[in-house]
């Protein structure tokens, strides 16, 4: 009798080959994709209530997105050899591509958009600022000065063009990363056609949260009124996606009870016991139906400024909560079960180990702080815009 | 001075002595053969097991083990052994260290209970290869699926597309491991250790591509199954007597 394991799993099967940080991927790039939908919501959508998150959108992404690709690296058996992935790719592979994906998301859409929308504050720092921070921001214009309103004119049009080409890049950034998963046909509770749509809704939920919550924590720390038309707008959108997303899960949980197929009475087993915890209780209970009940309350119901941001508040907590359950259900519940379907192993995280507990923490920790540089080198609001609100 | 015959059949004699020492030498420190001695193109290698002679010995699994280095508790190749009571929807199925010293007596009143020996099946259309981000793991011109360890990132990506539980991360390397089928020694004309240490001759090397390979009649002559057919995954390992309750 091998310790963790119940029933037979295939000998290699014991130990899980994807541990936490590759939880924490998945989840990663989610939000930049959730936050840079939100951010075109603004700009493409002319949804002008959600202007005061626009720029803190764009920056949220952005540190999530740098810090993507190191929970991966930290994982390889030989990182040194990663960028093969670049240099030799197998066009077979889905991961392979996701090499390039990243990349056009990270250079062509996310850091162009960011440097247009900045490039006139960048001039006027790099003008208005002395010592190193005068070099850094002389630097950030890449030796564009010209701020003639002609100039700026043209900014704002190639801006756009590159929202809108950055929408279905940030559909395909999440989208693939739910298809390196779905594409596994050796896994059942992998292998499902919705799981790039799944993911990419689930993303949207995760990331517009996410900006919602900064954005609060934002207004609380510098002592500034919270624009509440900008929130109830979040909270709508937030609920609109979120019922898509739930919907769904529920489509592809539905389905495999009907069908019942031969891994159903594997994967089922797992759910009622292994996952009950992370699944039914966080994923479900905590972290989708509560939330969504707080934020239809609020389509249905007309509550006091307070209140709504409390209601905010623990809405988004719960649903990061219930997404990082999600991630967490996929990538470590896929592994739970063996693919001879007769048995079930344990996963137990590591503390101090290159994939534990310590290094997933400090995964989490690291974005806040490129955010929070982020936002002191390129403030994403006007002194002027926020006292109007 | 003058050359004798005598001379010239001594030192002719000496020369040959060397050349042929020359020679044996090479054979003795396994220096490579001539690249032509082996033709990739001329053969497709695969497996037969005929599961009713499998007595669950564990003799493959220790001579793969022995022959590969195979680091402890991963497994190239091992041998399980299914208990199908009647009427239990479930078989058990266990396969103790992966049978490496065989199977304890067994205490259920079965049914039926028989012995199945996996490896690698050695697909030719494999979802391993398929996923591989850098094409590290490939399948040779010869049929054999072989992971380039110089070139093998460790993703697993690959460990998670096998249906059939066969890869691993090899502890030391970190890069991923599997059976070769002992390309080393097929290459060589020799077959693999699995097969050369089963007593009863329930595991056989096969090359389809050699019309006298008794693989041929094996196809003919008997009811043969591939594990997981509905996984398409064009596998090369083919067993005679297959129980649909094996996974």
């Amino acid at each position: 009798m091998i310790p963790g394991v119940d029933g037979f799993m295939y000998p290699n099967e014991v130990e899980l080959q994807w541990s936490l940080l590759i939880v924490l991927y998945p989840f990663v790039t989610g939000l930049v994709a959730g936050a840079f939908i939100l951010a075109s919501l603004e700009r493409v959508f002319k949804v002008d209530a959600v202007r005061p998150t626009y720029r803190l959108a764009l920056l949220t992404a952005l540190a999530f997105l740098l810090v993507a690709p190191l929970p991966l690296q930290l994982h390889l058996g030989h990182p040194e050899r990663s960028f093969e992935m670049y240099t030799t790719p197998h066009r077979s592979s889905a991961m392979a591509m996701f090499g390039f994906v990243y990349l056009w998301y990270l250079t062509v859409v996310l850091l162009l958009e960011i440097w247009l929308e900045y490039r006139s504050d960048i001039v006027r720092l790099a003008e208005s600022s002395k010592g190193f921070l005068r070099l850094v921001y002389r630097a950030l214009t890449l030796g564009s000065m010209n701020v003639s309103p002609d100039a700026l004119r043209i900014d704002d049009k190639v801006g756009y063009a590159v929202t809108v080409i950055g929408i279905p890049s940030a559909f395909l950034l999440h989208g693939y990363v739910g298809f390196i998963f779905g594409s596994i046909k050796a896994n059942p509770w992998w292998s499902t056609p919705l799981m790039p749509i799944v993911f990419l809704f689930s993303a949207m939920v995760s990331g517009i949260a996410a900006v919602l919550l900064l954005y609060m924590a934002s207004m609380k720390l510098k002592k500034w009124p919270i624009d509440m038309r900008c929130a109830d707008t979040i909270a709508k959108y937030l609920f609109y996606t979120f019922v898509i997303d739930f919907t769904l899960e529920m489509l592809d949980l539905i389905h495999r009870t009907y069908e019942s197929d031969e891994s159903f009475r594997s994967l089922d087993f797992m759910v009622h016991t292994r996952l009950w915890y992370s699944h039914v209780v966080l994923q479900i209970c905590l972290g989708t139906v509560i939330p969504l009940a707080l934020l239809a309350a609020n389509q249905l119901w007309k509550f006091r400024e307070a209140k709504r941001r409390v209601m905010y508040v623990t809405a988004c907590s719960l649903t990061m909560i219930g997404i990082f359950a999600m991630r967490w259900n996929v990538v470590i519940g896929g592994q739970l079960f063996s693919k001879s379907f007769l048995g079930y192993t344990t996963y137990k995280v590591d503390l101090v180990t290159r994939e534990g507990l310590l290094a997933a923490i400090a995964l989490m920790l690291l974005p806040f702080v490129i955010f929070f540089v982020l936002v002191k080198l390129l403030p994403p609001w006007q002194e002027s815009e926020a006292h109007k609100a | 001075m003058e050359i004798t015959r005598r001379d010239i059949l001594s030192v002719g004699g000496k020369l040959l002595m060397i050349a042929s020492v020359g020679a044996t030498f090479e054979q003795i420190t396994g220096a490579k053969p001539p690249p032509d001695s082996y033709r990739m193109a001329s053969h497709w290698w695969g497996m037969i097991i005929d599961i009713d002679k499998c007595i669950g010995c564990g003799n493959c699994v220790h001579a793969c083990s022995n022959e590969n280095q195979v680091p402890k508790d991963y497994f190239r190749t091992w041998v399980e052994r299914y208990e199908v009571p009647e009427g239990y929807v479930n078989p058990r199925v266990s396969s103790p260290q992966g049978a490496i010293d065989g199977f304890p007596p067994s205490k259920q009143t079965s049914l039926k209970s028989f012995f199945v020996p996996k490896l690698c099946n050695q697909c030719a259309d494999s979802p391993c290869v398929q996923v591989c981000p850098v094409g590290a793991t490939f399948v040779s011109p010869d049929g054999v699926v072989l992971v380039d360890q110089d070139y093998c990132l460790g993703c697993r990506y690959c460990v998670q597309a096998c249906p059939y539980g066969c890869r691993y991360l090899h502890p030391e390397t970190e890069t991923v491991d599997k059976c070769t089928l002992c390309y080393h020694r097929i290459t060589q004309g020799l077959t693999t250790a699995c097969c050369e240490n089963c007593p009863t001759g329930a595991r056989q090397l096969v090359d389809f591509k050699n019309p006298n390979d008794p693989v041929h009649e094996f196809l003919r002559n008997n009811k043969v199954a591939v594990l997981k057919p509905n996984m398409a995954t064009g596998a090369k390992v083919y067993y005679k007597n297959l129980d649909g309750s094996v996974r």
